[in-house]
């Protein structure tokens, strides 16, 4: 008699959730000590249900095939010199960005997953963090490989490991994440899987592999299309994780409503990054960070969130505040950037006429009112011979990390300042998001590592500045950093292009 | 009543599984958007494993499926011959 | 909760505490409404600092680029400290007047408009 072939539920059931035992010489809060310290009840984890019924074979099988696609494509791009054919080179900055300051949070997902993954006692839950944590693994390698061929060609990728760790900007990602994997668990899914994989997911997904694809840039839009099959099942991670937790118990419900209201306002805040990267670093712009946030929160996020209002989960605490700063948010975090371009790893630029009125006609309330007199003033002087660089220290706040740059959304023309004092000692904020989250747990934030305090405190080297951006950051100062005219970079494009022009010449006069 | 939807990568084989998603879910809207097929349905969208491999015209695993998706909305349910998408 | 930890009672070693600044105090100055300075900029300055060279030398050096800085009537600029009005006094030490360890000193120009007006 010929053996019966298993379908796909008994493989599944058998090579996963049948793996796991009952415990019979330890006690079970031994085993799992992480569980019940954030106050979360769960009452019955066989009410768990996997997103997906992917068993270790087949998940090698199909992540196998997906890698020989992309790397035969990583390939054909090198060998075909892709670099050359981006719209121009300042697009590249937008990936110094990426590599530097998000495929490390990739690293960062990698060991918070494979954390949890041990931690949660329902196995269904531990099967689908051991696997998520093998596929943000992936993703920061081939996060690597797809940039790799541009560091042959463009400074500032060089070094993205060690600037992760220690310059002042990528301390905003840095944070973000450190903080997510310091939390315990179930905050943990609620972080990442629900609020950032879900909620906020294409927001950082879609406008860098959207403008990799209407910059030319071959090798990041293949990466996005691999990695996005990944990030299918992590979004049904996210959705199932939330469900689960709002329906095991109703002592959850105020717990996930703060993770949610804290997480939303890190990840708004985080996004700063990828709306300027939108709306000035793509010589072909996709659409503008105020339309991404209509679509992708406005419109996306009200309906998850009207689905959730059956559990007593409200919108996120400060969504109203992060509506209104869709207006501005981009041009200041351009600003802060443009100020401080001597420290950054990337090129800044102003933009050109054109684009100004691309930004003009995106955001006819702010653009014009606020931030075009500034940018031409800043183009004057930079066509003066006198750009403009700003010569002191950011004020950073305390939870996000990032420089004060925000402001009032009843008066835009004013900083917001938040403070709290504890235990005697001043701290200081962006927001009100900022400060709820430092009020609510200030034993965690004052930790918080802020790179221009550590710089006072001596603990960047330096006797000056430039010592601390070349030797402690090592930035490549004159190559990595100040603005693109003028750059390496730049001369280089120009080379390449002539060169090309002189060749098409010669055929034609041939 | 939301609706449940399936992006797919857009390449020769995502082509046949448009095929066999229009021919089990008449009423489906497939949206070609840049390097992306999106397809939409009312409630509940099924993929069978028997419809693609009669397009195809060879044998065809279900779970390779997860080589060309892009993203999901629904709820999952997975068997070796249907792949479905649904919300409550 | 002061922190949600495994341990109770848990505590967190304060990275910012002056002690660690070599006998200097952390201040922040902002310039209102001129956001071409894009944040309030961070200061580290030993706590016996006088007003007066705090204007003269750190405020100066941080905003003479500004078309505006040369029109400021010193004698009509008003202030705040960590959001309260403050009449600050040149002679004295910052210690002396409350500025103390990561203190937001703000300036007011009022009439001054920044860039064509738009407070930059």
């Amino acid at each position: 008699m010929a053996a019966r072939k298993l379908n796909l539920k008994e493989r599944y059931s058998l090579l996963t959730r049948d793996l796991d035992w009952e415990y019979s010489y330890r006690d079970k809060k031994e085993i799992f000590p992480y569980e019940d310290f954030e106050g979360i009840k769960i009452t019955d984890w066989s009410k768990w249900e996997d997103p997906f019924r992917l068993t270790m074979d087949a998940y090698w099988k199909y992540q196998a095939e997906k890698e020989k696609k992309l790397y035969a494509i990583f390939d054909a791009f090198a060998q075909n010199n892709g670099q050359q054919n981006v719209t121009d080179a300042r697009y590249v900055n937008a990936i110094k960005v990426f590599l530097t300051g998000v495929s490390p949070l990739e690293y960062q997902a990698y060991s918070g997953y494979a954390h949890v993954g041990r931690q949660f006692s329902g196995v269904g839950a531990r099967t689908a963090c051991q696997m998520q944590s093998i596929d943000e693994l992936r993703h920061v390698q081939t996060q690597v490989h797809a940039m790799s061929h541009y560091n042959k060609f463009f400074d500032g990728f060089q070094d993205f490991s060690h600037m992760h760790d220690r310059v002042w900007y990528l301390s905003v990602p840095k944070s973000f994440f450190d903080d997510a994997r310091s939390a315990g668990p179930f905050e943990f899914m609620v972080a990442i899987s629900f609020s950032f994989e879900y909620v906020l997911t294409n927001l950082l997904f879609v406008p860098f592999m959207s403008g990799a694809a209407y910059n030319g840039d071959m090798a990041t839009v293949t990466f996005g299309f691999s990695a996005q099959s990944d990030e299918a099942r992590h979004m049904t991670l996210g959705l199932e994780v939330i469900k689960f937790l709002l329906e095991q118990h109703p002592d959850n419900v105020p717990i996930v409503q703060r993770w949610i209201d804290k997480w939303f306002w890190r990840g708004t805040r985080l996004l700063a990054i990828v709306a300027m990267m939108m709306d000035y670093m793509l010589p072909n712009r996709v659409m503008s960070w105020k339309e991404a946030w209509e679509v992708y929160f406005e419109e996306a996020g009200g309906a998850l969130f009207k689905d959730l209002a059956r559990y007593g989960i409200e919108m996120p605490k400060y969504a109203a505040t992060a509506i209104a700063e869709k207006d501005h948010i981009s041009h200041q975090a351009w600003s802060i950037f443009y100020n401080y371009g001597h420290a950054a790893a990337f090129h800044t630029w102003m933009p050109g006429e054109k684009e100004m009125d691309w930004l003009s006609e995106k955001y006819p309330d702010t653009f014009d009112k606020f931030y075009r007199p500034r940018f031409e003033h800043w183009r004057e002087k930079e066509q003066a011979g006198e750009r403009f660089y700003n010569p002191t220290l950011p004020m950073l706040c305390n939870t996000c990390q990032i420089p004060m740059g925000f402001t009032e959304m009843d008066d835009p023309s004013l900083i917001a300042y938040r403070q709290s004092v504890y235990k005697g000692e001043r701290y200081n904020f962006c927001s009100d998001g900022c400060k709820d989250i430092f009020d609510h747990e200030p034993e965690k934030y004052v930790q918080s590592w802020l790179p221009v305090h550590q710089i006072y405190q001596g603990n960047c080297g330096g006797a000056d500045i430039e010592k601390v951006l070349s030797e402690y950051y090592r930035i490549n100062m004159g190559r990595d950093n100040l603005d693109f005219h003028g750059s390496p970079d730049e001369a280089r494009w120009n080379e390449w292009h002539n060169l090309q022009s002189a060749e098409d010449r010669l055929k034609k006069a041939g | 009543m939301s609706k449940v939807y399936m992006a797919l990568q857009d390449n020769e084989e995502a082509h046949y599984l448009v095929e066999a998603l229009e021919e089990d879910n008449p009423d489906v809207t497939v949206d070609y958007q840049p390097a992306m097929i999106r397809i939409e349905n009312e409630d509940r969208l099924v993929l069978k494993r028997e419809t693609v491999e009669e397009k195809m015209g060879r044998d065809w695993d279900l779970q390779s499926l997860h080589v060309n998706l892009v993203t999901i909305g629904g709820n999952v349910d997975e068997t070796d011959d249907e792949f479905t998408l649904s919300w409550n | 909760m002061a922190v949600a930890a495994i341990t109770p009672d848990y505590t967190g070693e304060r990275l910012d505490r002056v002690e660690n600044f070599h006998g200097n105090i952390v201040v922040y100055i902002g310039w209102d409404r001129h956001l071409m300075f894009c944040s309030p900029i961070a200061f580290a300055m030993p706590p016996d600092t006088t007003f007066g060279k705090l204007q003269d030398e750190m405020i100066a050096g941080a905003y003479s680029q500004h078309p505006d800085f040369a029109r400021i009537d010193w004698g009509q600029v008003s202030w705040l400290l960590n959001g309260e009005p403050f009449t600050p006094d040149r002679e004295a030490t910052l210690e002396a007047q409350g500025v103390d360890h990561k203190s937001i000193i703000r300036m007011q120009t009022p009439g001054l408009e920044g860039i064509g007006g738009s407070h930059s």
